[in-house]
């Protein structure tokens, strides 16, 4: 069953890919749609049956990829129970966006190509997921990559999504490069590459000083930290965050699935799945907590000043990313996957929810042209409610459980520790943030009214226009100066095919916290795990986090409350508050409208030196020193020993028979001093 | 031996075609139509004739296999040919990739048809004749006389600046040339003898090693090319026709990797483990600086040519880091470099062939008429900058598993290449094929043709199929790659112990 859950996808995108074109994009869609659907169902029945049940997993071999000398690695599917809830979240977000793509993609002349890369995506996040050894896991993380970077640049004609495509490819090798070295020390400490016997030389490892890169190292604190370079790249952390918000330029589905739901996962997955590695790296799992801890403060507090309702939800998740790295980095990796797991249903449904709105609105994604919506499209409207709610924590929602699970255990190690501390104290703040910048996109969004002139396309439906006006769309958080025709379209409400998706989502991120908990994080946490969550016997966060202070409990529900009053008063009681602000602390507010500078800083320290460098190297290292010394230099004294040849022959003979002569003379004196010695 | 075995046919199987050649006379096109599909003929029969070599030859032994050998010029020299797991898969790239060099050929090369035929079919022979000799002498000539087909192929079918592109070519690998001659002169001078298989087990003194292996060196790193001596490949391949560019690319580079692993690393080990460091230095030096160059190249081959010698950066960092997982990573990446830069080539080729210019500055949104070409192009583009599942991968990744394990920071300069390839790959397909076509000269480029359609699909899929599956190739170097790495360390050890006799 495993080996049909990870090749119907791939199925689906030959299908739709080989044969799109000849079959026509309806059969495309239905075809990907129903594979991933049965994929989903059968993910479903591996969770009950190796999660919840009593099977302690497999892993069947394919085929051998490749063996050299002691390096042996195999093709398999993994499953454990780690590995079913990723199939879970993975193929049911999937099949639930396919389905969605059916409705809002249905103008887009190029969809069997859409529908392809989105079952290619799929596939390749389940290789991932069912890795059993870092170079499939290595396959599965490049693979997505592509994936991603083929659907952000889906709209090839727009210059910016072409650069976003090519960011996320190249920020996420940035963290590759990380990835692959962490890979070349494990296997040059364990001699394998293979999970179980990797897994099994760690314990005789601790405290292995290895001596690399001019320096004498802990070598599994350096493994641990070279492997979450990588996912800090995938997971878009704090450093390597830069291409995710960008990655909003792809349709709003892939958003959705990719950079929401799946993908930008992958990393918290990793070291969920490599934490039989990180239990023995104390330091490296603080670095892991400083950075999380970092990342959920730092894009909270870009998120609230956003304008583009896409870009506000990046950075949201780029945020509750953060806390998935927090809690691991305290120990809590099931306390991490856990909020992975219900983060995919409610960030997937606020995405796709917000996909629903620009689909209404007609490809506008600028908050502030939209406004009073929720008379218009009011389905919509209530799982963007359901989401944000969830999102926020409010009690007994799905984000409840996890999230305040992670602020807790912060706080239990934080007691004797620096960065859980910090990770503590920033994941309260950011929690007050988020509920602050979520209900402002809910309240922009569908309270209130909409400013100037109507959102409107004659010819909207026009699948060239559609491009060109998404192209706008975008140059509009800058100033949005183009006139808009007047002619009004009221926004309406989206198809079925798109609301369904929403509804089932919307039972997950209702229901996801307080069905699942007591498996992820409970008491039936062993007989869900079964092992593959490695924790050390220091390891108590789990248990000692029930025995913290009451108000540690309260304070994430108290800072979503600040923020969503805040929220309330600045956008719905008191309009116009909000740019009083702005007005009042200028320079604050360009800081965070500008990302913290970071990618104006990464351009003047990487993009454009390499740019300086490659060019110093090609005319100044190729042309003038390599060619200058060596052929043309070459050529050049060739010439010039031609002309002096010609100037000595000058045709008097009694030159020649002097030159005869002291030529003589040299050869002679040579043999005579040759002869003395 | 029984008269001319397997090899020897192989070998000289295209002079047959040759000779038809000759007798063709006139430009009327059912000569040429006749011309062009007696070369393809023969090259589709070398390459049927070597699948025959490949089932005979067995992978599990590291001795040199389907020898033949006949005595020539009196004592001494031997004409001698053998293939073991070093040269088998180079042998097969050969031949597998001249059939794709003259289907490229097919429409663009329109003056001398007769002659450039010929010159590609000598071309073959003497590039079997490199990979199957086992006579140093024999294997000299064979090395130098590649050089006079291509030299007139660039030369004479090339583009604006052929003659001085030409020119550099030869002017550089003549000097390595020479001083690789004297050094046969030397080599025959202790050893009486100039057949490889005895050479191979002779110990040579270990000051003479040094200077027999620069000696080497110097050829070897000029055709490889490694950093500084590159300069001249960029140059040749923008002259070169796409034809001369696929096959300078997929195997002339290689025959300097076939060089260290058939000579340099088995004959003067103590050398080689002495110059390793240098070797690693250039090699590094060459993936960042090279990289870091095609980034801002404005030509196409230009930039596709620079990415080549960053490659072969990791093929010399691979080989000489003397572990399984480097060397064989090295053999595999320049296999598989072989068919992704051919086949990066011949995408250029197709565009060439269009529009007549390789300025990235004339292309852009090739997508939107080209899908198929869009498609091809990005397959090779992924493997090019070594996606995991594609052919590209799997010998990068081996060759910076083996670099780690030899020198940790080697490989942290050299993995950075990763990054790097990603920037330059993709931002050449970004200015290329993607964005919305607006230049009025591309409103009407078209597809793929059935012809390209043909060269391309078997590429596709064997990059795809040895990305996946790669123990064909790597099982037929296993054991040749074993060998030596066994004798090298069993010399060191006998090294150590006498040190530490003394």
């Amino acid at each position: 069953m495993i080996q049909a859950i990870v090749f119907l996808p791939l199925l689906g995108f030959l299908i739709a890919g080989i044969f799109g074109r000849l079959i026509g994009p309806r059969p495309s869609e239905l075809v990907t749609t129903a594979l991933l659907i049965a994929a989903a169902v059968m993910s479903w029945m591996v969770f009950l049956d190796v999660a919840v049940g009593h099977n302690h997993g497999y892993a069947p071999v394919l085929a051998n990829w490749m063996t050299v000398g002691k390096l042996n690695v195999d093709w398999a599917l993994r499953v454990d129970t780690l590995t079913a809830v990723m199939l879970v979240v993975v193929n049911t977000v999937s099949s639930l966006v396919h389905l969605y793509s059916i409705g809002y993609m249905h103008e887009d002349a190029h969809r069997q190509r859409f529908f392809a890369y989105l079952s290619l995506f799929t596939f390749a996040m389940l290789m991932l997921v069912t890795a059993d050894n870092l170079v499939q896991m290595f396959f599965g993380w490049e693979g997505v990559g592509l994936a991603s970077y083929l659907l952000i640049g889906f709209w090839y004609q727009k210059p910016s999504a072409n650069a976003a495509a090519m960011k996320a490819f190249v920020v996420n090798r940035v963290g590759d490069f990380g990835f692959a070295l962490g890979i070349f020390l494990v296997f040059q400490l364990t001699q394998s590459l293979n999970f179980n016997e990797v897994f099994a030389a760690i314990p005789g490892l601790e405290g292995r000083i290895i001596h690399v890169f001019g320096l004498d190292v802990d070598a599994l604190e350096l493994a641990a930290f070279l492997l979450f370079i990588g996912a800090m790249g995938k997971s878009a952390q704090f450093f390597l965050h830069t291409w995710l918000p960008d990655a909003m330029e792809g349709p709003t589905p892939v958003s959705a699935l990719i950079h929401a739901a799946t993908m930008v996962t992958a990393g918290v997955f990793m070291v969920a799945r490599l934490s039989p590695i990180f239990e023995y790296a104390p330091n490296a799992l603080q670095f892991v907590t400083l950075i999380g801890a970092i990342t959920a403060f730092f894009a909270a507090t870009v998120g609230l000043v956003q304008n583009d309702i896409k870009r506000v939800i990046a950075y949201s998740t780029c945020s509750q990313l953060g806390y998935m790295f927090v809690a691991e980095g305290v120990g809590a990796y099931s306390l991490g996957v856990f909020h992975l797991f219900t983060h995919a249903f409610f960030k997937a449904l606020l995405f796709l929810g917000a996909g629903s709105v620009i689909h209404a609105m007609h490809h506008e994604q600028d908050m502030r042209h939209m406004g009073g919506l929720r008379k218009d499209i009011p389905f919509t409207f209530a799982m963007m409610t359901i989401g944000t709610l969830a999102l926020t924590g409010f009690p007994y929602t799905a984000g409840y459980f996890s999230k305040d699970g992670i602020i807790e255990a912060a706080f239990t190690v934080g007691a004797h520790q620096t960065p859980a501390m910090i990770g503590f104290v920033s994941t309260v703040v950011a929690a007050g943030l988020t509920s602050f910048y979520s209900w402002r996109l809910v309240f922009m969004t569908f309270f209130g009214h909409r400013a100037g002139h109507g959102v409107s396309e004659a010819h909207a439906h026009d699948a060239k226009a559609h491009d060109a006006h998404d192209h706008h769309a975008h140059g509009g958080a800058s100033g949005h100066g183009h006139g808009h025709d007047e002619a009004h379209h009221a926004p309406h409400e989206s198809p079925l095919v798109m609301l369904i998706p929403l509804a089932v989502l919307s039972l997950g991120a209702l229901a996801a916290g307080i069905v699942f908990e007591p498996y992820f994080a409970g008491h039936a946490y062993d007989e869900f795990w079964k092992g593959a969550i490695y924790t050390s016997e220091h390891n108590h966060v789990l248990h000692m986090m029930h025995e913290i202070p009451h108000w540690v409990g309260f304070a994430p529900t108290a800072a979503m409350i600040l923020g969503f009053l805040l929220s309330l008063y600045m956008y719905v009681l008191k309009p116009g508050s909000a740019k009083k602000l702005a007005d009042t602390f200028p320079g604050l507010y360009k800081f965070l409208l500008n990302k913290w500078y970071f990618d104006e800083l990464y351009d003047a320290l990487f993009v454009r030196p390499a740019f300086a460098i490659g060019r110093f190297f090609w005319k100044g290292g190729d042309g003038a020193v390599i060619d200058g010394l060596g052929p043309d230099g070459v050529a050049a004294r060739v010439v010039d020993g031609a002309r002096i040849a010609v100037r000595l022959q000058t045709g008097f003979i009694y030159h020649y028979a002097f030159a005869m002569l002291i030529g003589v003379a040299a050869v002679v004196t040579w043999f005579i001093a040759g002869g003395m010695r | 031996m029984l008269g001319f075995g397997l090899l020897s046919g192989l070998t000289f199987l295209p002079f047959v075609g040759v000779a038809f050649l000759l007798t063709q006379r006139g430009e009327d096109p059912a000569t040429l139509r006749n011309i062009r599909w007696a070369t393809l003929l023969t090259t589709l029969a070398t390459f049927a004739l070597s699948l025959v070599a490949w089932t005979r030859f067995d992978p599990t032994s590291a001795a040199f296999q389907l020898v033949e050998e006949r005595s020539w010029f009196g004592s001494g020299l031997v004409y001698k040919l053998g293939v073991d797991g070093f040269s088998m898969p180079f042998v097969l790239l050969t031949t597998f990739l001249m059939p794709f060099a003259i289907l490229a050929s097919w429409e663009s090369v329109e003056k001398r048809v007769k002659e450039y035929m010929i010159a590609f079919l000598v071309l073959e022979t003497l590039m079997i004749g490199v990979f199957c000799a086992l006579d140093l002498v024999l294997f000299y000539l064979f090395f130098e006389g590649g050089l006079i087909p291509m030299f007139l192929i660039i030369g004479i079918w090339g583009g604006k600046r052929r003659v001085y592109a030409s020119f550099k070519f030869f002017l550089y690998t003549l000097v390595g040339s020479l001083l690789m001659l004297i050094a046969i002169l030397a080599m025959y001078g202790v050893a009486g003898t100039t057949d490889i298989a005895v050479l191979l087990k002779t110990d040579f003194p270990k000051e003479m090693q040094f200077w027999l292996w620069l000696a080497f060196f110097a050829s070897f790193a000029v055709k490889m090319p490694m950093w500084p001596v590159h300069t001249w490949l960029p140059d040749a391949h923008v002259e070169a026709p796409t034809a001369g560019s696929v096959i300078l690319a997929a195997i002339l580079l290689k025959m300097g990797g076939y060089g260290f692993i058939r000579f340099s690393l088995p004959m003067f080990p103590d050398a080689s483990t002495y110059f390793a460091p240098l070797v690693y230095a250039m090699s590094v030096i060459a993936i960042v600086y090279t990289s870091l160059v095609a980034l801002v190249q404005e030509d196409i081959k230009k930039l596709i040519a620079y990415s080549s010698v960053a490659h072969m950066g990791f093929v010399t960092m691979g080989l000489f880091t003397l572990n399984p997982q480097g060397v064989q990573g090295a053999m595999f990446l320049m296999i598989s470099h072989g068919f992704v830069s051919g086949a990066l080539f011949l995408c250029v080729g197709v565009i060439y062939d269009r529009m007549h210019t390789r300025e990235i500055a004339a292309y852009g949104g090739l997508v939107n008429r080209m899908p198929l070409y869009a498609f091809v192009f990005m397959v090779f583009t992924m493997a090019n900058v070594g996606l995991p599942g594609t052919a590209g991968f799997v010998g990068e990744f081996l060759s910076l598993v083996g670099a780690f394990q030899a020198n940790s920071w080697v490989a942290l300069i050299a993995t950075s290449g990763v990054i790097f390839s990603a920037a330059y790959a993709l931002y050449l397909y970004r200015r290329v094929v993607f964005g919305a076509l607006e230049k009025s000269s591309l409103k009407e480029i078209a597809d793929l043709t059935p012809r390209e359609i043909a060269i391309f699909t078997p590429l596709v899929l064997l990059t795809i199929y040895y990305g996946v599956l790669p123990d064909q190739i790597l099982n037929t170097t296993a054991a040749s790659v074993d060998h030596l790495i066994q004798s090298h360390t069993a010399l060191l050890d006998a090294v150590k112990l006498a040190a530490a006799g003394q």
